[in-house]
């Protein structure tokens, strides 16, 4: 049994474009591209890609499957959607580098302790747990998810913040004990449930 | 009877004690007096935000935010979805639009709802509060309850980017938008329309995984806003609203700046127009506290 990254290897072999067509999310839209740019300069974190969004759909093109998937760059989008509107070919850019991330996330190939990666991991968890968000234990997650040595340190700076927010009325120490929920709980995760079963199925990551 | 009735959708951010809760107070406050009437969607459930996308993969964002479509529609139909979150509002218009354009998309959604008993037809319409008050009410009526002018406050609308893109609100520019300098106006205060950044983004959900740039990004907007020396900061999105506000503490500490500009809600500049006390404003609800607004509030 080879895993879902051997499997697509072997399924695409050398067409990448084929495989971002079929399997990531609106990545049918990648060879609409036409090297423009404008997307590379409109980014508000920029110069932190080490491949622009411009590069990466040429990359794409030419086949530099690992040097694609294995890249962190498509982890430094904030979803401020700048590319998006000023596209002049109309790509859904933002949609495209999240459907790039999380295709190389669910392939296990994405860099490994990426921030983004691990706190959108973290965020998923959290809000499927109970349907609502739940912002006292997704932040402490966050902060300790390097260890307890790097999270106290984190805690200790941010103490004064997290005090000044319930000082304000706005986080609750008591949501560490469960906090605000959908009632249908078990309506909620069936959904879930259904829809992760669907998409694995198309995307290659049935079991 | 209300002038107008919503489905309101106010997202996890709105909730008791969670970090728009302020928000929420002064929206109802607001509507109140503009006469809104919103009813929320029975059981409804996070929108799975953007940052989402890299855990929850497309059909499980699609199918949760359907499920309060479909809520929606079997306890409100009807009525608008109303969100006043911008990640709640973008999270659901994209759903929306997806589902409508794609029927293989909205199949697959209405078989992961049907596990729950519920099913999506496709008739609600998702707006933003922004939306209500401008299309639906005009800057006419949201003048008409001032009692109490904001004397002229010089004010930086930051409008940020979820609101504004990709959809954004009609008539306005990607670029340029006017509406929060026109709600700021209309209210009494001093628009700065010059302000520079007031489409830059605030790092979003990477003030937490990537604090660095982040707030430099949160530097450059509250700089400009006191180039133009602004007195407060407005905008129409909670996590705008945090993270402008929250990580002034955090530039201070690490590069000896003295920032300590407020960050409000469009809703709390309203509320205070319309002669409601500084708590019904949620002002009581800032980490910087903003003295000439509570000012006008008890004047």
């Amino acid at each position: 049994m080879t895993n879902a990254n051997q499997q697509a290897v072997a399924r695409y072999k050398n067409n990448f474009l084929k495989e971002v067509e079929e399997r990531v999310e609106e990545g049918d839209m990648v060879k609409m591209c036409m090297q423009c740019g404008v997307c590379a300069g409109s980014c508000p974190l920029g110069s932190a890609w080490e491949h622009s969004p411009q590069k990466i759909f040429m990359m794409i093109r030419a086949g530099k499957r690992d040097e694609v998937l294995q890249s962190d760059s498509m982890w430094m989008c904030t979803s401020c959607y700048n590319c998006i509107v000023r596209c002049p070919r109309q790509l859904p850019i933002t949609h495209i580098m999240h459907g790039l991330a999380n295709y190389a996330h669910r392939l296990g190939i994405a860099p490994k302790g990426q921030p983004t990666r691990e706190f959108a991991k973290t965020f998923w968890n959290n809000l499927i747990k109970r349907g609502r968000t739940n912002e006292l234990t997704l932040t402490l997650a966050h902060y300790f998810a390097n260890g307890i040595g790097p999270g106290i340190k984190t805690a200790l700076n941010m103490q004064k913040i997290g005090l000044g927010m319930v000082m304000a009325g706005r986080l609750n120490p008591m949501e560490i004990f469960g906090g605000h929920s959908v009632k249908d709980l078990k309506g909620f995760h069936a959904v879930l449930a259904k829809a992760k079963e669907i998409e694995d199925r198309k995307k290659g990551f049935a079991a | 009877m209300a002038k107008k009735e919503y489905a309101f959708y106010p997202g996890c951010s709105s909730q008791a004690k969670s970090s728009a809760a302020n928000y929420l107070t002064s929206v109802n406050t607001m509507c109140d007096k503009l006469d809104i009437k919103l009813t929320e969607i029975p059981d409804w459930n996070c929108c799975g935000a953007s940052i989402g996308y890299a855990e929850g993969g497309e059909l499980p964002r699609l199918a949760i935010n359907a499920r309060n479509f479909a809520l929606a529609e079997q306890h409100l139909p009807g009525k608008d979805i109303v969100a006043t979150c911008a990640a709640c509002w973008l999270g659901a218009r994209e759903t929306k639009e997806r589902l409508d354009h794609t029927s293989q998309l909205m199949k697959e959604t209405n078989e992961a709802l049907a596990a729950a008993g519920l099913n999506y037809q496709g008739k609600v319409e998702i707006r933003h509060m922004v939306e209500v008050l401008i299309e639906d009410l005009g800057y006419d009526a949201i003048k008409q309850p001032v009692v109490k002018s904001l004397d002229g406050l010089k004010i930086a609308g930051y409008v940020g980017c979820q609101t504004n893109r990709p959809f954004g609100i009609v008539g306005e520019s990607f670029e340029n938008p006017k509406y929060l300098d026109k709600f700021i106006e209309v209210l009494g205060g001093e628009p700065l329309e010059k302000y520079e950044q007031k489409v830059t983004c605030c790092g979003g959900a990477l003030a937490f995984s990537e604090p660095e740039k982040s707030q430099k990004q949160i530097k450059d907007i509250v700089e400009s806003a006191l180039d133009h020396k602004a007195e407060l900061i407005v905008t129409p999105c909670p996590l705008c609203q945090a993270n402008v506000e929250v990580y002034q503490s955090e530039i201070n500490r690490k590069q000896g700046t003295n920032f300590a500009v407020p960050v409000v809600y469009y809703s709390q500049l309203m509320a205070v127009a319309y002669g409601s006390t500084a708590k019904e404003a949620g002002l009581d609800g800032q980490l910087i506290r903003t003295e000439a607004l509570e000012k006008i509030a008890n004047r």
